[in-house]
């Protein structure tokens, strides 16, 4: 299969998905976004660019990633063949490498040495740096100092890497002012510096030239599905959204298919401690639209524009916005966004541990509490993909902890209890 | 956007005749709203007013991403002091009733549309705001809010960069209609060392080839001198950071603003 990268109807000439999106950015970076539009235009036409970036998705991420049948876990769902994407084989442990690789080979294109980046849970921050490493660029990486706590071990790679890690104490000290941070290093440095942006936000073209790069997940899945169940689209895929580029990625080539053929998309957003209890990141089910980081999009913010701190259990997921396109499908029903709590994602990623041997991402794991919810609602005749977008190395000392407390205060049921004392033993 | 001038848009430029018969360019301290606290903003206003030309007031933003860590800890403690986008302009509304110098709001778009466009226009007008600098909202990103703020009466402010095309330059100058905005650096707001001017004066002329509005230079102006490098090419001087960093340090405003005001002569 050689490489090609899509084109879809949205965004508009101007960046916009209906109302959502555009360039919300101090003047100094409008020159560069439009450097960086037409630099993109023309390596997506390129061949050269595209059998480079075709070979490293190949050669050093290792895709296709498997279309795994998770046969256990659909037999304890009871409904629904649930398939698994399995983003979490690629190298470095998360879908973010396919975006970060086509980004610094942009880079490199564009004549760019020095490559920025913001990350929240890591993966897009080591995604960054070992991009930069091969290709052989400078990279400075802003961390929140609440995430730098969360995800050590990321850090530690990233360090290894060759990457310098800032840490961010502005704010809530998390990955919306992480994002702040690395936008104020591109408006200081923007003459020689490209950002690498970790989802499907920011100012135009990002958001779509993120999900392009993404899209490589979709594609694989039409090929993959066709081969084990006669038909390229299954009836509903599920994907967990902080930005929401794991989502887009498998969502935008299915979405612009006509509604008959086109399977439910939904993406599961990180409902922390409960939408009603303030402490959550679940941008659509309860935020309202606002402008953040250049562009708009349903956003946690106050009454009088003020940003609200987000809360999730995954530093992926803990991101006030959502993607623009996103926004757009969920105002036109082409998906649907439904909430994941905490307690519930915590639930699914024992689960799938215990009944596949797959520890997942803790982002990943919204998803999977939710398509074995969808799996029993569609029945056995139903075919659901998930896309497990990371693995969950990153997460075992955060699961740990978060295990641990459970125990002290008598959360956990005998079962669980006997698992977590035999692996904190 | 209307061809005649708004009340706001009359008062700027008649801010800026007035400096330029007196041979100097106008000094634009700027301020955040409610900082130190809400209740020592309007005596630290007031200490800007005594010597200012136009005073630029900034709205408090969780999320100011065109601001150095200087303006962006004074949001944070301002807003931690209750200071909200309401309480802004009931400050301003406040120092309209003293004093009679253009007074003009600088904000992110986002408190705008969280308030609702037009109810934002309408309280700005009631405060008796001037005018609008928006550091986030390219001029061509949103075509209603120049309107809205014409329709009560506000003038727009938009800036251009030492990056910006001349195509970009002449599409902004079009759009402003209170002063044009030119930023010294590519960066965000912050003293800074060094007082050459780089890339300003290459940049000033072509915006004034364009422009039909005073053109104003910000961005890194900290005292008398840098102030007397910029007056010597720009119509004003915008001062942020300098005044924001004398306010946490207990420095008398009052009096480095009066200096700085000198440095403006030419
Ligand atoms: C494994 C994993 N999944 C999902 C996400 C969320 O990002 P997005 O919504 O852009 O896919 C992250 C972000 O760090 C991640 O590491």
């Amino acid at each position: 299969m050689s490489l090609t990268l899509p084109s879809y109807p949205q965004p508009d000439g101007r960046g916009r998905y209906g109302r959502f999106g555009g360039r919300y950015v101090p003047e100094t970076l409008i020159p560069a976004l439009d450097e960086l539009e037409a630099a993109y235009r023309a390596a997506k036409a390129d061949p050269a660019f595209l059998g480079e970036l075709d070979r490293l998705f190949r050669e050093f991420v290792g895709r296709p990633s498997p279309l795994y049948l998770a046969q256990r876990l659909t037999d304890h769902a009871g409904g629904a063949r649930i398939y698994l994407k399995r983003e979490d084989f690629n190298y470095t442990g998360a879908h973010k490498i396919n975006n970060c690789l086509a980004q610094a080979l942009l880079a490199v294109r564009m004549g760019k040495r020095r490559v920025i980046a913001e990350t929240g849970a890591g993966q897009h921050g080591v995604a960054s740096a070992t991009a930069a490493a091969l290709l052989g660029l400078d990279c400075v990486v802003y961390m929140g100092a609440e995430d730098i706590r969360r995800q050590a071990l990321n850090v530690f790679r990233m360090r290894l890497l060759g990457a310098e890690v800032r840490e961010v104490t502005s704010g809530t000290s998390t990955l919306k002012d992480a994002t702040n941070e690395a936008i104020r290093d591109w408006v200081t440095n923007v003459r020689e510096t490209f950002y690498i942006l970790g989802s499907v936000v920011g100012p135009h073209p990002y958001p779509a030239m993120v999900r392009d790069f993404q899209a490589v997940i979709g594609e694989e899945v039409k090929v993959q599905l066709q081969a084990v169940e006669g038909r390229s689209a299954p009836d509903a895929i599920v994907a967990c959204v902080g930005g929401g580029s794991n989502a887009i990625g498998i969502f935008a080539p299915y979405a612009y298919l006509p509604a008959e053929e086109r399977p439910r998309l939904i993406g599961t957003e990180a409902a922390g401690e409960g939408v009603e209890s303030g402490r959550h990141a679940a941008s659509m089910a309860g935020g309202r639209i606002g402008v953040l980081h250049g562009s708009m999009m349903y956003l946690l913010n106050d009454d009088e524009g003020q940003i609200v701190p987000p809360h999730s259990i995954s530093a992926g997921l803990d991101y006030p916005g959502i993607g623009p396109e996103h926004c757009h499908y969920a105002e036109t029903g082409v998906a649907e966004y439904v909430p994941v709590t905490d307690a519930q994602a915590l639930e699914a990623l024992q689960l799938l541990t215990r009944l596949e041997g797959i520890i997942p991402a803790l982002e990943s794991a919204h998803a999977i509490y939710h398509a074995v919810r969808l799996a029993q609602e569609l029945g056995p005749d139903g075919v659901i993909v998930v896309n497990l977008s990371g693995r969950g190395d990153k997460d075992v000392a955060e699961v740990m902890r978060l295990l641990e407390m459970e125990r002290d205060q008598g959360l956990l049921d005998k079962e669980v209890e006997q698992v977590t004392r035999e692996v904190l033993a | 956007m209307t061809a005649t001038l708004t009340r706001g848009a009359e008062r700027i430029h008649a801010a800026f005749e007035r400096v330029k018969a007196e041979g100097r360019a106008a000094f634009m301290p700027f301020m955040t709203a409610g900082y130190p606290s809400a209740s020592a903003f309007p005596g630290v206003a007031d200490a800007l007013l005594a010597h200012a030309d136009l005073l630029e007031v900034g709205i408090p933003y969780s999320d100011p991403l065109g601001d150095g860590p200087t303006i962006q800890r004074a949001s944070e403690q301002a807003l931690a002091g209750g200071t909200s986008t309401r309480r802004t302009l009931a400050l301003v509304k406040e120092l309209r009733a003293r004093h009679d110098t253009p007074i003009v709001i600088m904000t992110y778009v986002n408190p705008i549309y969280a308030v609702g466009p037009r109810e934002f226009m309408r309280l700005s007008q009631d405060a008796g705001v001037d005018g609008l600098i928006l550091p986030d909202l390219p001029p061509d990103q949103d075509l209603e809010i120049a309107d809205l703020a014409a329709e009560h009466g506000l003038a727009v402010t938009f800036l251009i960069a030492p990056t910006s095309t001349p195509e970009r330059i002449k599409l902004v100058a079009d759009a402003c209609t209170g002063f044009l905005y030119a930023v010294s650096v590519t960066g965000v707001t912050g003293a800074r060392e060094g007082t050459a001017l780089g890339e300003v004066p290459a940049m000033l002329a072509l915006a004034r080839e364009y422009a039909r509005v005073p053109v104003a230079v910000g961005f890194g102006v900290k005292d008398a001198q840098t102030a007397h490098q910029v007056a010597g090419v720009a119509d004003g001087v915008v001062v942020g950071s300098a005044f924001v960093n004398a306010v946490r340090e207990g420095q008398d405003v009052g009096a480095l603003a009066a200096s700085i005001a000198e440095g403006c002569r030419r």
